[in-house]
């Protein structure tokens, strides 16, 4: 895929990408998960993390809605005219680690516990004439 | 090790109060506290100051008197009151002190609480991409848990429209006016299933308690209320908390149940045992959770004790008498000695027109927030 997109922050997800994938992090001593990458383990404390890319498809654990307009240091950019709410959720990234995401779905109608859902990069804001993408998961 | 007593509780009123400072009414929190012990400040020998705004509560010094006592600030999230009271608690147990006040106050300033992401070490873009908001955790584990355990969108109005009556009776609450369920149900959805009736509201208050060592308590009183146990956890790595971008693919359960088992354990009570509670409901899901995470029922069972009238006043397990934190509003600091203050009345049977019938014996308090802190605290005749 070519695009001229940009990702909303660094060493979130590999980017541009045909297939991207959010990037993790594994502890060599205790095996634990966690996303983003961090300098040390959470659970373990160990400082020997590995960069890892996980899985790009999982299930819904939890989810909820955000239906009023975050305050800072929220960058979406919104007004409160044109804000729109959004779904939030838990996923198990086929039992690898849960991660916390913004889903492209927000109708409590259409949002199922465990659910399949993929990866998706989506549109962001836009910055002048640079678009800015983030991550999130959407049904699937 | 000594054992402790609640010689006096001090409340000033959570609201909203103009230009009134947070010293000022943690200072009418503490002269309440000592009336009501029947000492003077000048008898207190240490103390422990809890705030989220204020960042030298012991600046309060300069209104109850400059005595030159060690006075010791502390901040620990929404459990900050639970570990002010531990603290002070431990002082008196190890032996060092005989008196000590513990004293919470804050002033925050209105609509939810905000920070910066990388301060819970959560990546700095967790704010940016809207995921830092404490609300749609909490929307988020009561979503979940009521797919799991059964619990319906009424069971959640019933919570709030308890909490606003307890409110009505309470003079020291924010919210004093009662809501019917169906008020509550139409209101706006904030975070899916909790609706804006639903959370508490971060707000302005004061609350200290005098404790004593329970020898030296017998020269104030014969009708002494121990604090039997007090116990603070942390979140593990499997819990899903506030504030964080991943959690172990394997479940464990949250902070608040660890903090309830040690307090259980250490007093020698369990939940039968409990009279009245206090639990943190920031939001009407949190008190349906929280209920039994603290082991007050199984799994579910809140549906139908909901729908019973069980927690009501009235109820055989009352719960946030005094309105809890829906009525009440948080000021962090002051919010776990408001519940503190609420038992000793209950305890004592001067709750007024919201004293629970019968002769209450045993009182239990516990504080939730982030990044996933927990706090309890059990206090009995």
């Amino acid at each position: 895929m070519v695009s001229t997109s940009v990702p909303f922050a660094e060493d979130v997800f590999t980017w541009p990408s045909d297939r991207p994938q959010l990037i993790g992090c594994r502890c060599g001593e205790c095996n634990a998960v966690f996303f983003p990458m961090q300098p040390s383990c959470g659970q373990c404390g160990s400082l020997a993390m590995e960069q890892e890319l996980l899985p790009t498809t999982g299930t819904i654990w939890a989810w909820t809605t955000q239906e009023f307009l975050p305050k800072e240091p929220y960058e979406g950019g919104e007004t409160p005219e044109t804000f729109k709410g959004y779904g939030v959720g838990v996923i198990d990234l086929d039992g690898v680690v849960r991660v916390e995401a913004r889903l492209t779905e927000s109708d409590p109608e259409k949002l199922k516990f465990g659910g399949k859902v993929e990866l998706a990069i989506v549109p962001f804001r836009t910055d002048g004439d640079t678009e800015i993408v983030s991550f999130a998961f959407k049904p699937v | 090790m000594h054992d402790v007593v609640v010689l006096g509780v001090g409340m000033h009123p959570f609201g909203r109060f103009g230009a009134k400072s947070a010293i000022d009414m943690g200072a009418d929190a503490i002269r309440l506290a000592l009336a009501d012990a029947g000492i003077t400040w000048q008898d207190v020998q240490f103390a422990f100051g809890g705030s989220f705004e204020v960042d030298n509560p012991d600046a309060v010094l300069g209104r109850v008197g400059r005595t030159g006592i060690p006075f010791m600030d502390v901040y620990n999230g929404c459990a900050t009151a639970a570990t002010a009271l531990e603290l002070t608690a431990d002082g008196i147990r190890s032996g060092k002190f005989e008196i000590g006040v513990a004293v919470g106050m804050d002033k925050h300033p209105t609509g939810a609480f905000t920070s910066d992401p990388v301060h819970y070490a959560a990546p700095s873009w967790y704010g940016a991409a809207g995921l830092f908001l404490t609300t749609k955790f909490f929307g988020m584990k009561i979503n979940r848990y009521m797919h799991e355990h059964g619990i319906s969108h009424q069971t959640l109005a019933r919570v709030a429209a308890k909490n606003y009556e307890n409110g009505v009776l309470n003079p020291n609450a924010f919210r004093r006016k009662a809501l019917s369920e169906e008020q509550i149900m139409a209101s706006p959805m904030l975070n899916y299933p909790l609706r804006h009736y639903m959370f508490c509201t971060p707000d302005e208050g004061a609350a200290a308690v005098v404790l004593c060592r329970a020898d030296v308590a017998k020269k104030y009183t014969t009708d002494p209320i121990f604090l039997r146990a007090t116990a603070l956890r942390t979140r593990l790595a499997g819990a899903y908390e506030v504030h964080t971008s991943s959690a172990l693919s394997e479940d464990q359960p949250a902070a608040t149940v660890f903090a309830s088992k040690a307090a259980y354990e250490s007093a020698g009570i369990g939940p039968e045992d409990v009279d009245v509670v206090q639990l943190q409901d920031t939001d009407a899901g949190s008190e349906i959770i929280h209920m039994a995470e603290n082991g007050f029922c199984k799994d579910g069972e809140q549906e139908q004790m909901l729908a019973d009238g069980d927690t009501k006043i009235g109820g055989r397990l009352p719960i946030n008498t005094d309105g809890g934190l829906i009525a009440s509003g948080e000021p962090i600091g002051a919010s776990g000695l408001r519940q503190i203050h609420e038992l000793v009345l209950q305890l004592r049977g001067r709750a007024g027109e919201r004293q629970i019938p019968g002769t209450p014996k045993v009182g239990y308090s516990q504080l939730y927030g982030a990044p996933g802190t927990a706090g309890v605290s059990i206090i009995s005749r």
